[in-house]
């Protein structure tokens, strides 16, 4: 588990490195999962068992990640009260209909190239 | 009392008790969220988050005292993230033959989720700040952070509204779907992960391998996409 820890935040570190280095908009740890997927295509077998096992741990509780920052909602009650017509709205219909055309185009684009 | 106060005093200072209670919370969350027969409405960082915004707000605790010990739990988003690699890599034979159809349908996704957003802050008069930390909320946090710094919104007002489109999309994102007969798990994954970035994905996840994959993977593809095009065409349209 520690060797696998020890992976991913290697992964994230050099991400940040070459985020920084290059001056991309990207930040480090999108950067690391693309460097960690290259190394495990490279390697052409499965991925280490303890490696599978730490990601589908953290995976496994992906949302609790996001709690601490969701908190932070408590900073904007004034904000949000003054206004939330448009914030909700805004979030409640972009968010569906972005999910209602993904979804139908990918399932459409999905059918023509199987 | 003045025990109690030098208690308290301890309690607020340590990291110890904003972990406990976030860990703590998130247990409940899922408690309720199983009690709820695991519906999709029945969101568990939703649940976890009014819990805690609860108790803050009735214990008069300043949310930065607590986030310096809840950031313990917010720093394992980086290597959850790198960890995503994982389940792409376990479907890449699945994912690899549609690998076009998603950069196509993640790019137009991301682009109109942020459009739609935009659109409806300005027609109801949203201030201009506002509207600029919506455009890239569909995006995962660090980057639409960074985005919105870029095209003059307010950084942190943009994480908690990419962490509403996010449990906005993972509560009502599959009723959507189901409205829209999108019943290809790749289709579906796909839109997800495109427009509620990784609170979607862990909701697609546990729904299904395949769904989960591809909406890691469009999260990241989104993320890649929304970083390189929005603050570019926000130039060119805003100003």
């Amino acid at each position: 588990m520690i060797g696998a820890l020890a992976a991913l935040l290697t992964c994230q570190l050099a991400g940040e490195v070459v985020a920084r280095a290059l001056h991309l908009p990207v930040p480090g740890p999108v950067i690391g999962m693309v460097l960690l997927f290259l190394a495990l295509l490279l390697r052409r077998r499965e991925a280490p068992p303890a490696l599978e096992g730490t990601a589908d741990a953290l995976l496994g509780n992906l949302g609790l990640l996001f709690v601490p920052a969701g908190v932070g909602v408590v900073l904007y009650l004034p904000l949000l009260a003054r206004d939330w017509a448009p914030l909700s709205l805004a979030v409640l219909v972009g968010t569906l209909a972005a999910i209602a055309l993904t979804g139908r185009l990918a399932q459409w684009l999905l059918r023509r190239v199987p | 009392m003045s025990e109690l106060g030098e208690i308290w005093v301890y309690l607020a200072r340590e990291p110890l008790a904003a972990l406990t209670v976030t860990l703590l919370a998130w247990l409940g969350a899922l408690r309720l969220q199983r009690a709820c027969g695991r519906h999709p409405l029945a969101n568990p960082v939703l649940f976890a988050v009014l819990f805690l915004a609860a108790g803050l707000l009735a214990a008069g605790i300043d949310y930065r005292a607590y986030f310096e010990g809840a950031q313990f739990v917010h720093f394992l988003l980086g290597p959850a993230t790198v960890a995503l690699a994982v389940p792409l890599h376990r479907q890449w034979s699945l994912v690899r033959r549609s690998a076009g159809v998603a950069v196509l349908s993640v790019a137009t996704g991301g682009l109109f989720a942020a459009a739609v957003g935009v659109a409806i802050a300005m027609l109801l008069n949203a201030a201009p700040e506002v509207i600029a930390s919506l455009a890239p909320r569909s995006v995962t946090t660090p980057v639409a952070m960074g985005i919105a710094e870029r095209i003059g919104g307010l950084p942190s007002l943009t994480a908690a509204l990419v962490i509403g489109s996010g449990i906005t999309g993972a509560a009502l994102g599959p009723l959507v779907l189901d409205l829209v007969r999108v019943r290809d798990m790749r289709a579906r994954g796909l839109a997800i992960g495109t427009a509620a970035h990784g609170i979607g994905t862990a909701r697609a996840l546990s729904v299904s391998a395949a769904a989960g994959a591809f909406s890691g993977l469009a999260m990241g593809l989104n993320a890649l996409a929304s970083a390189l095009m929005l603050p570019l065409l926000w130039r060119l349209i805003v100003g």
